[in-house]
């Protein structure tokens, strides 16, 4: 009886407290279907007819689709190249660990933890000498570099699961190592490859420290797109709220998909 | 290529511990890491004793501590330490405390838990221009925000959030964006506990209140501390939520560290000045990474 009563405020609390959390992109989401009139509309209105408006105006209004291509060639270019660089190390430190081994994966935590605004200033002179401010690519190898360490982590975690002794038979099968990498180890931990990845990816697309100081136009990703909403001229909140509503879309769907890998790799395996 | 190293190998006296040659899979990691690491930490040092500034050429040479003198005497460092740390030290709080009893919430049996639970951690995965923007606009905005409509309607005065409390607006935001991480993890730790240990406890007849400080609490403690430590490391630097709403004012309510650096350096070209600013952003990190470090390699070794 009681424990019924019980259960039925923790329901309530619990989906009280869920919706309040998710309002704010909740009215994002349905900003984006008002028109302009009605997204600033005192008191809100909450009954409007729907309109795509806002999604066709983004498109063709503001070169949106080269800030989406921005996003997706540096969260996906960094988070391929970071695994390239990842994947062997990992399966060095994993399957022939020496007594260094910690040290150098701490090491490498380490330099995850070099503040960015730290180097902020050096970063920016270094681009602009080599012609990198405003270029996806010079993003790219920034974002690379800054999720390097969590991806060689995260696959060491999940090399060191994956069982020795199917290496071992392909060892004594005669594989040298790069084959034992590639045709055992690799399609062994593909889903901790790809949930690596994923993790890289969000962490890339999310990333507005780098892309707010070195890109502005030519090679900004989505974030430094949004940003630009900021400026006080013109109330745009409903193409404010189209664009960042195809913005988070994907990546929300990602996130929620993989979020109990997310915690070990952002705990570095601390927390599991 | 492969003869040579086998031949290398066959003539190399054995020793018992490495079978393969495995540098030449670690090395291009290290080595990438280790010039990130070392080359722009190198030229903000060096930035950081020598005249610089991007706006007068003229000025060159060797300061010494002069940067250094410059920055300890500007109560714009002081204040932007101060605004660091509120802000730091607030979003702390805020998030342990309440993703610590949402993960005890939302580990109970209800109805629709899954669902429920995704909402909850959704801020996280919102990139933070939009996340800052999304709240300026449609919730704290004094005229059309919601918030204002809200209190129109009871007959309150609409408040000029990031007039009048900016401070606590960036906060905000920044709690909210970061309340998901910390219940996220926390919820994760939470599950790990032992069913039969929480049994016992209830059988030697432990109420919720003291189930909650003596078993949940302690076993949630690790957890907690990398949620603060790993925050920490975010939060030192919080950048674009500035950027997108307040610009660090007014005057200088809402500057921490990574603002003032920002706008020293790249807003008015003092290099030297802001170089001497990083330097002590990255003395500050490195003393709360110290310790995540130490965390993680108590843990790597029980592994």
């Amino acid at each position: 009886m009681s424990n019924s009563r019980q259960k039925l405020w923790t329901t309530a609390l619990a989906w009280f407290i869920a919706l309040l959390i998710f309002f704010p992109i909740f009215w994002m989401a349905l900003t984006s279907f008002k028109t302009e009139t009605e997204a600033i509309a005192t008191p809100p209105s909450l009954f409007f007819v729907p309109t795509l408006e806002n999604f066709t105006e983004v498109f063709a209004r503001s070169n949106y689709a080269r800030f989406v291509w921005n996003s997706i060639a540096v969260s996906f270019g960094s988070t391929l190249l970071a695994l390239a660089f990842a994947i062997p190390a990992a399966y060095a430190m994993a399957f022939f660990p020496t007594k260094r081994t910690p040290s150098t994966l701490l090491w490498m935590l380490s330099t995850k933890m070099m503040p960015p605004v730290g180097v902020l200033i050096p970063m920016y002179l270094l681009f602009k000498n080599l012609g990198l401010l405003d270029t996806v690519t010079g993003l790219l190898i920034i974002y690379t570099l800054i999720n390097l360490p969590i991806v060689i982590w995260m696959l060491y975690t999940y090399f060191k699961d994956v069982p020795g002794e199917i290496l071992e038979a392909g060892r004594v099968d005669g594989a040298k190592p790069m084959q034992e990498l590639f045709l055992l180890l690799i399609p062994l931990a593909v889903p901790g490859i790809a949930s690596t990845g994923l993790l890289s990816v969000i962490l890339s697309w999310n990333e507005a420290f780098w892309s707010l100081n070195l890109t502005s136009s030519q090679g900004a990703p989505l974030t430094a797109f949004i940003a630009s909403f900021s400026s006080p001229q013109g109330l745009f909140w409903a193409k404010l709220s189209a664009a960042s509503l195809m913005a988070i879309a994907p990546i929300l769907v990602v996130g929620w998909m993989s979020q109990r890998q997310l915690v070990s790799g952002l705990t570095f395996g601390a927390v599991k | 290529m492969t003869t040579l190293a086998q031949t290398r190998a066959a003539t190399r006296p054995e020793k018992k511990t490495r079978e393969v040659d495995t540098r030449p899979l670690l090395w291009p990691s290290v080595a990438v890491l280790f010039l990130w690491m070392i080359v722009p930490l190198a030229m903000t040092l060096y930035f950081s004793v020598i005249r610089y500034n991007l706006l007068n050429p003229t000025l060159t040479g060797f300061a010494g501590l002069e940067n250094y003198a410059f920055l300890f005497e500007d109560p714009a460092l002081w204040t932007s330490l101060w605004n660091t740390l509120v802000l730091v030290g607030s979003v702390l709080v805020i998030t342990v405390v309440l993703g610590t009893l949402f993960a005890v919430l939302y580990n109970q049996e209800f109805f629709g838990r899954g669902v429920a639970r995704l909402l909850v951690i959704a801020p996280f995965f919102v990139m933070p221009t939009v996340s800052a923007l999304v709240w300026k606009n449609m919730m704290m905005h004094p005229v059309y925000g919601l918030i204002a409509s809200l209190q129109t309607l009871v007959g309150l005065q609409p408040t000029d959030w990031f007039t009048d409390y900016p401070m606590l607006s960036v906060i905000i935001i920044v709690a909210w964006q970061w309340v998901p991480f910390a219940f996220l993890i926390l919820l994760t730790a939470i599950q790990s506990l032992d069913a039969e240990q929480k049994e016992a406890a209830r059988i030697d007849g432990a109420g919720p209140m003291a189930m909650f400080f003596y078993i949940t609490l302690p076993h949630l403690s690790r957890a907690i501390s990398v949620v603060i430590m790993i925050e920490t490391i975010f939060l030192l630097t919080i950048f674009a939520e500035i950027y997108v709403t307040t610009a660090g004012g007014p005057g200088t309510a809402t500057t921490n560290l990574a603002w003032l650096i920002y706008s020293v350096g790249l807003l008015q070209f003092d290099v030297g000045y802001a170089s001497a600013g990083g330097v002590i952003a990255v003395i500050l990190a490195n003393i709360v990474a110290f310790f995540l470090v130490r965390t993680v390699s108590r843990n790597l070794q029980q592994a």
